[in-house]
């Protein structure tokens, strides 16, 4: 189906499915629980989910298909932001201009960083690309303040011109659906949100990773992979490897445009933090403990990073106590201490551990381990496992 | 006039005379051999002919075109196929794939954006890379991946791939350097059985006389940065400059 093979189109569909129930699946808990708090199924996360899911994505194409390892996407993903942020002080709320002008800014400014930093490759590439992006982020942190509001961030002010907004609505929206109203629905102790901003997210998420498997699977895809095996050889068969890297760094530069666009559109603010290099790494962090490339990894361990991130970062001490007050006081003081070290603010420990234990154990990431699961399983599902050795 | 030709050409490293004056003609489809002792140039010969140096004097003619100053892929797109001392395939890919690559680059030039169709659906490619495989006795390793491929498999793939192009010229640099006997012998058939059954012209680089004297039709010996003579390889076996030149350096 979409000139995609069946395996690929199961593949599409298991996302497609997954992403639309979202909403119930991340929410197993119900809402009075204790364990609520780790339910995920509110629309401000499950946004985070698929936009990073839409970053790492478009990552993988530069860096699970060529090797190339840039340190400074999270430049595009800021450049994204701020182009949205201007199209809704500019011209209205509408998120479809706002998404549109990301995805180009971000593409000409890819064209301009990728055709310098692929002068070089390997570790050279990497620093060029993060010196690029350190860069963008110094500019737009005070150089450039008039554009993009200095530290205080772009964000949009009852004087803006907003010259197409008519009597539209004063937040972001798609021809007047709101990005933010969601639909509650209960069903006995169990909440499930529903919101129009997800949901569009979504679906240009199942769009760029439909896209994104069309790439792999085509020429141009082939090409992307035959640099990463042996540019030696690409070299003497005739094929100029530059264009087809810059091309793959393009792409990869707008799928993060698209990423920082949905950003805005969600909560219409852009701030320099968004292009510092600690969102660089995160993006190649998601893409390595999700599985390099393959086409599902990135989406997942985008997943699980935003995931640890927003629910690790909440449980605190009264938390802890709470849950080891079944034991002797002494005992329960020591081991809500040790454990605090890990969740809170110390969430970063956890994530860095189970980076370090996935790249150890797991360096096919993610991906790799549900394939050993599959196989543990049984052996029949053989040729699933063959033919994502492909992807 | 050959389709190859070189004039005077020239190369200094520093202090280092690599090559000096070589001038060389190789004749359309013929196996020219060069040979000579470690340190006679031959390497550096060879990768002025295929845009890696460029030579301090002279010129490097391949059918009327200088090939001086042009990057790999164009002069591989002019019709000249290298084939390494160490095989150079696209390894963690699949044999078809490898196959396909450069079929698709004879095809589409030296780029082209098509992001959108599948490669397998490419059925005229696809068909000319397995009928490709087969001609190699290949055909039974399509899927496999091509790193885990003996090295004589590897050698066999990337002749079959530079031929895929169907180049005019094929460059061989030791090409059974670091191979079993069995191997090496396996690859001499397969060359030979390519000179007979195409129309191409080859230039081998070689160290194993075994190699050169069952393949080539005129052997060019170096010595020095110099060609010390150029012959048929009957009247080469006793030429006496040739076995000082290889005596000479048993010496060292």
């Amino acid at each position: 189906m979409f000139g995609l093979d069946k395996k690929d189109t199961r593949l599409l569909m298991v996302v497609a499915i997954i992403t639309f129930c979202a909403p119930i699946l991340l929410n197993p808990f119900p809402t009075e629980s204790a364990l609520a708090q780790f339910n995920a199924g509110y629309p401000d996360l499950m946004q985070r989910f698929v936009i990073f899911g839409i970053f790492a994505i478009g990552f993988n194409i530069l860096f699970g298909l060529t090797g190339y390892l840039s340190f400074g996407h999270a430049a595009f993903l800021g450049v994204g932001s701020y182009s949205a942020v201007w199209m809704f002080k500019l011209l209205s709320y509408n998120v479809i201009p706002a998404i549109i002008f990301s995805v180009l800014t971000a593409g000409i400014f890819a064209v301009v960083i990728g055709y310098i930093s692929l002068r070089r490759s390997g570790i050279y590439f990497s620093i060029l690309t993060l010196a690029f992006a350190q860069m963008s982020y110094s500019l737009a942190y005070s150089v450039l303040t008039p554009i993009t509001n200095g530290e205080t961030g772009l964000q949009v002010y009852g004087n803006d011109p907003q010259y197409l907004k008519g009597d539209g609505p004063d937040v972001t929206h798609l021809f007047g659906l709101e990005m933010r109203s969601t639909a509650e629905i209960n069903l006995g102790a169990w909440t499930f949100d529903f919101s129009i901003g997800y949901y569009m997210c979504a679906i240009i998420m199942l769009i760029s990773f439909y896209l994104a498997i069309r790439v792999f699977r085509s020429p141009f895809g082939l090409m992307l992979r035959a640099i990463k095996a042996n540019q030696t050889r690409l070299n003497y068969t005739g094929i100029s490897p530059r264009p087809y890297m810059l091309a793959a760094f393009v792409i990869s530069g707008m799928y993060a445009g698209l990423a920082g666009g949905l950003l805005a559109a969600m909560d219409p603010l852009a701030g320099a933090e968004r292009m510092q290099w600690t969102a660089s790494g995160e993006v190649v962090l998601m893409t390595i403990l999700g599985g390099v490339g393959t086409l599902l990894g990135p989406v997942l361990g985008a997943g699980f990073i935003k995931y640890a991130e927003n629910i690790f970062s909440k449980i605190n001490e009264n938390i802890l106590h709470s849950w080891f007050s079944f034991l002797p006081d002494g005992i329960e003081e020591a081991i809500v201490w040790i454990f605090a070290r890990f969740v809170g603010e110390g969430w970063h420990l956890t994530l860095g551990l189970m980076f370090m234990l996935i790249v150890i154990f797991l360096p096919g990431g993610l991906v790799e381990g549900g394939q050993r699961i599959a196989r543990l399983l049984g052996s029949k599902n053989k040729n699933a496992s063959d033919s994502t050795s492909a992807e | 006039m050959g389709i190859l030709d070189i004039k005077d050409v020239g190369k200094r490293f520093g202090g280092l005379q690599a090559l000096g004056d070589v001038n060389l003609s190789v004749a359309e489809n013929t196996c020219h051999a060069i040979i000579g002792p470690n340190g006679a140039g031959k390497s550096t010969l060879l990768n002025c002919l295929i845009g890696k140096l460029i030579p301090d004097t002279g010129s490097v003619m391949f059918d009327g075109q200088s090939v001086l100053g042009r990057s790999a892929h164009e002069i591989c797109q002019m019709g000249i196929s290298r084939v390494f001392q160490t095989p150079e395939i696209f390894s963690d890919l699949t044999v078809i794939e490898n196959m396909m690559i450069p079929i698709f680059a004879k095809r589409d030039g030296s780029f082209k954006l098509d992001g959108i169709s599948a490669f397998m659906k490419h059925k005229a490619v696809l068909e000319q890379a397995e009928q490709m495989l087969e001609d190699m006795n290949m055909a039974d390793k399509r899927y496999m991946n091509a790193a885990s491929m003996s090295r004589g498999d590897k050698r066999r793939l990337e002749i079959g791939m530079c031929l895929s192009q169907n180049p005019r010229l094929l460059l061989l640099d030791e090409p059974t350097a670091g191979m079993a006997r069995a191997d090496t012998n396996n690859t001499i058939d397969l060359l030979k059985q390519i000179k007979d059954e195409r129309d191409i012209t080859i230039a081998i680089i070689e160290h194993d006389m075994h190699v050169v004297f069952s393949l080539a039709d005129r052997i060019t010996v170096l010595a020095q940065g110099t060609p010390l003579v150029e012959d048929t390889p009957e009247n080469i076996k006793g030429h006496p400059k040739v076995k000082e030149a290889y005596l000479g350096e048993a010496q060292h």
